[in-house]
């Protein structure tokens, strides 16, 4: 089939790799939150060092004609039962806090990060081991075991910090893991290894840097979490021994105190927070700024996010193209006819342009290919036709009508009415496309109940009847199966029948064959011919593959970089291409190539969405490229035959230069 | 079915006599023996060494443990050196209060936890915002300390809700439930935040996925979609999240018992460990272990149910 173009990819995902781990720390300084907890926590962490030095009197120094006094400025946080400064004991009691903070978490980094890499690496034996144990560990209330170690140790404070620290590593060690298995699986260190690094090697260079941000937030919030139970242990009174202060114990002095001074519940507890709450908030913004975004900027995420913002834009005073792609529609109305269609998706606070300006019309019964590199927007083009677009899109359009019918002024509702009964969808990857989590049977009478709103029995034989028509042969059988126990064939065909149920007048199918083996594709593409011819469904097919086009379409319009490039019958196209991006698509792939040949490949890639050119966006891999495909955007010429094509050399001087 | 529910009971078996056989070397690991203990500072060793050889406590640990794995399956987990009532006696006059805290804090946690994790899924904006500040306090505000807060404000302030004690239900189911509001209700106020992230990452993760696109462009209404489509695939990792915030709730209730003065399993267990009443602790941790141990297997049998891949393997 197509002899692959997409060279220079896993180049840019090297690169990419490689700015994430430069901005990492960027985008961390970037994060005010993240920043002023870091602050606040290392202000602490000093006063608390520096408590003998900076505490107005000592811990236990009592005052008794004092008590229960309100902040002044002679108390700065008042004073408690015994009329002893709680600034001071807070002082020193962090002292006891922080250290125990500091033993638990280290015991536990030390144990994730080493069996999380040992688990991650070695595998076999080793990895299950380390999982099962984990298991067991899991199982175990923490502060159960806490005060088993309590009991038997003499409420050693160290002994159970230490255990604390084991407690909280299963949930490091399976961070630790599942970041290094993900960086195992990819080529990069399996090249490495090949290179001949050893594990060691490999560990420090490859692994370790994938792994640090998950295990860095993983270790800010076991460090929280210490500070708090640590906290818990003393106010159980089972950690240091009164007078002695800890931040635990003076939480409980002010229960003891609730009703007369509530004041001391403010500082005692409040000190506890404001660490726990730092740790968890840099842990928190490491998270975020290891994945390369706006802290918090998860919550614009939302089912709502996906229905996306529909603009219609106006007639523009016509240019070239508009008017002369009119021109040759000396045809019958088409089913679906866009105009001037765009996508945008969300990037950082903006959009980016991804599908730009794409017109095209359906004939009644016509099939239309789509093709072109990944990354063209051929996909986008008809998810913005059917609105049904990744979170955050932005779809702008002239006008997009359906059997008449302006999609662009329809609310969500009304549109969605049109999905499935008017234009249907199957995608690329069919076992995928169906729910998991229910058999291929109920999903199909389930679509057949909601398209044509028939009863239990009858959707039954109606989803029968549709198996049959898709050649699924034992309807019953097949029927209680769930996805994953079905070919890709097989769950193909039953997505085909799920997009019947509604009978629509267009089938939208978003690479139907390409996860398929090629014996199977053919079958299928047999099958939509068949289908089209029995039912008089026009047929949009988008592929990277020209035999698939070739096989199954009347009409083909090639996209490259978010615009159409050309448009042409089938049989011209492949015969006589205008374009020097079709020339070259055509060439690298064995649709009409010489036999024994071997296929050129495009040099370079598509250039990416928000980095087009200002002229031709191709001019970069083009072999024809002259001064004036630079400067200005080309427009989209007809020529004869229903054949556009974008390009300044087409149509007079391209013959002369081939 | 059945399958798995076998296969998992033939895991718990294992795991607990694991965890039961860590607390109890454990405890021989602890300084002095439990005659010393029982016998108190002023007896003399020949006596101690009597009465560790009648106890048996002068064999080695595993004899020990043996002994006492036989008794604890025939339904004797021992009895307390302090007040020499058996221990299993003690987890039937306690099991409720802890039972009715961990229990109510569960249910509480999943009609919360999930209903606050979808509509932040399917709103987003505000909702997803609350949510996630929610998840972030939870993570760094003491549980017991919020306790005492509210205990303040509902309690001593507007007097909503007694302050401390616990009613059985028996006596009267009315103050039964008021008794547990306020300790019920700071459990799962953390611990439902964590359910709600969950919940609305697997849903927004399902949201992405190739098969909602498919229904989403077949015309499907999206309420079919969210609550029938994608609930039943982001429930499973909702259900493992509940599962572990379950072993959260029991440490939780331990403090709760503590701050509003419930004769629960927890208040005994703080009790124990400052007098070192090492039988009662080791039944009480094996009997923790044991809830959670339920609580993991009702999971895996709920996983099956729901993910038919599970089944199949």
């Amino acid at each position: 089939m197509s002899a692959v173009i997409e060279g220079a990819s896993a180049d840019a995902e090297l690169r990419a790799a490689a700015e994430r781990d430069a901005g990492f720390l960027r985008r961390l300084a970037r994060q005010p939150l993240t920043v002023g907890s870091a602050a606040v926590l290392f202000l602490v962490v000093l006063a608390v060092v520096f408590a003998p030095l900076l505490s107005p009197s000592g811990p236990m120094e009592q005052d008794l004609l004092n008590i229960y006094a309100l902040p002044s400025a002679d108390h700065l946080l008042g004073t408690d039962q015994l009329g002893r400064d709680i600034l001071s004991r807070m002082l020193h009691g962090g002292r006891v806090t922080l250290l125990g903070v500091v033993q638990a978490t280290t015991v536990c980094t030390l144990i994730g990060m080493t069996l999380g890499l040992l688990a991650g690496t070695l595998q076999g034996g080793v990895e299950v081991l380390v999982m099962r144990v984990c298991d067991v560990l899991l199982a175990v209330p923490g502060l159960v075991l806490l005060l088993v170690v309590l009991a038997i140790f003499g409420q050693n404070e160290t002994a159970a910090m230490i255990t604390l620290g084991i407690i909280m590593s299963p949930t490091l060690i399976r961070v630790v893991y599942s970041a290094t298995v993900a960086v195992r699986e990819e080529p990069y260190v399996a090249g490495a290894r090949v290179a001949g690094l050893n594990s060691r090697q490999i560990i420090m260079r490859h692994i370790l840097p994938a792994v640090a941000g998950p295990a860095l937030t993983q270790i800010s919030l076991v460090a929280a979490l210490a500070c708090l139970v640590e906290a818990a242990i003393g106010f159980l009174g089972l950690g240091v021994v009164p007078p002695n202060p800890s931040w635990g114990n003076m939480v409980t002095d002010a229960q003891q105190a609730i009703v007369l001074a509530p004041w001391m519940l403010v500082p005692s507890g409040g000190i506890i927070a404001v660490v726990a709450l730092s740790l968890t908030l840099i842990g928190n913004g490491i998270r975020d700024a290891y994945a390369g975004r706006a802290s918090g900027s998860v919550s614009a995420y939302s089912w709502r996010a996906l229905t996306p913002v529909v603009e219609r834009e106006d007639r523009r005073p016509a240019p070239a193209e508009v008017k002369g792609v009119e021109l040759e529609t000396d045809r019958p109305a088409p089913v679906l006819s866009v105009k001037r269609l765009s996508l945008d998706l969300p990037r950082g606070r903006s959009h980016v342009r991804i599908v730009d300006g794409v017109s095209f019309d359906v004939g009644p019964g016509e099939a239309l290919g789509i093709v072109g590199e990944s990354g063209c927007g051929k996909s986008m083009t008809i998810s913005g036709v059917l609105r049904v677009v990744p979170m955050g899109a932005r779809v702008v359009a002239e006008s997009i009508g359906f059997r008449g019918v302006e999609l662009t002024t329809l609310g969500e509702s009304e549109m969605n009415a049109v999905r499935g009964t008017g234009i249907a969808f199957i995608s690329q990857e069919p076992i995928s496309s169906l729910n998991p989590a229910f058999t291929v049977g109920h999903q199909l009478q389930e679509a057949v109940r909601l398209h044509r709103g028939t009863g239990r029995a009858e959707s039954k034989a109606v989803a029968h009847d549709l198996m049959s028509r898709v050649r699924l042969p034992e309807a019953e059988v097949v029927g209680r199966k769930y996805p994953h126990e079905l070919s890709g064939g097989m769950a193909q065909r039953i997505a085909i029948a799920r997009a019947l149920a509604g009978e629509p007048d267009l089938l939208v199918a978003d690479e139907p064959t390409t996860a398929l083996d090629v014996s199977v594709q053919a079958e299928i593409l047999d099958l939509l011919r068949d289908l089209r011819e029995q039912s008089g469904m026009a047929l949009i097919l988008v592929t990277h593959d020209w035999g698939v086009v070739a096989e199954a379409c009347d009409r083909a319009m090639v996209m490259y970089a978010g615009e159409v490039v050309e448009t042409a019958p089938v049989r011209d196209l492949v015969s006589n291409p205008h374009h020097p991006y079709t020339q070259a698509l055509l060439r690298s792939s064995s649709v009409g190539a010489e036999p024994r040949q071997l296929l050129p490949v495009i040099s370079g890639s598509v250039p990416a969405p928000g980095s087009w050119p200002t002229g031709c966006r191709f001019a970069a891999r083009c072999g024809l490229v002259q001064d004036r495909c630079l400067t200005a955007p080309v427009p989209l010429v007809p020529t004869t035959g229903g054949v556009s094509a974008r390009c300044v050399l087409v149509p007079s001087t391209l013959e002369a230069v081939r | 079915m059945l399958g798995v529910i076998v296969r998992r009971l033939l895991l718990a078996a294992p795991l607990m006599v694991i965890i039961s056989l860590i607390v109890f070397v454990l405890g021989s690991l602890a300084p002095g023996s439990v005659a010393e203990s029982m016998l108190g500072s002023s007896a003399t060793p020949e006596a101690v060494r009597e009465l560790n050889r009648q106890l048996g406590a002068d064999q080695p640990v595993l004899v020990q443990y043996w002994s006492w794995l036989q008794r604890a399956v025939a339904g004797d987990l021992s009895s307390s050196i302090v007040s020499g009532r058996p221990v299993t006696e003690l987890l039937a006059a306690r099991l409720p209060v802890t039972l009715s805290l961990a229990v109510g804090a569960l249910l509480l946690v999943i009609v919360i936890g999930v209903c606050s994790g979808m509509v932040a899924a399917v709103r987003g904006g505000f909702a997803g915002r609350v949510v996630e500040v929610l998840a972030v306090l939870v993570r760094g505000l003491p549980t017991f300390w919020l306790a005492m807060i509210a205990g303040v404000i509902f309690g001593v302030n507007l007097m909503w809700v007694p302050v401390s004690g616990y009613v059985p239900f028996g006596d009267s189911p009315s103050d039964w439930a008021l008794s547990l509001a306020l300790p019920v209700g700071v459990l799962a106020f953390g611990e439902a935040a964590l359910v709600a992230i969950v919940t609305r990452a697997e849903m927004l993760a399902a949201m992405r996925s190739d098969y909602v696109r498919s229904l989403r462009a077949n015309g499907y209404p999206w309420k079919r979609i969210v609550f029938k489509h994608i609930a039943k695939n982001a429930a499973g990792p909702v259900l493992t999240m509940i599962s572990l915030v379950f072993v959260g709730l029991l440490g939780g209730t331990i403090l709760m018992e503590q701050i509003f003065a419930m004769p629960g399993l927890g208040s005994q267990m703080v009790t124990s460990t400052a007098n070192h009443d090492l039988p009662v602790i080791q039944g009480l941790a094996v009997f923790y272990t044991a809830m959670v141990v339920v609580v993991f297997l009702l999971t895996d049998v709920a996983h099956g149910l729901l993910n038919p891949k599970v089944m199949a393997r």
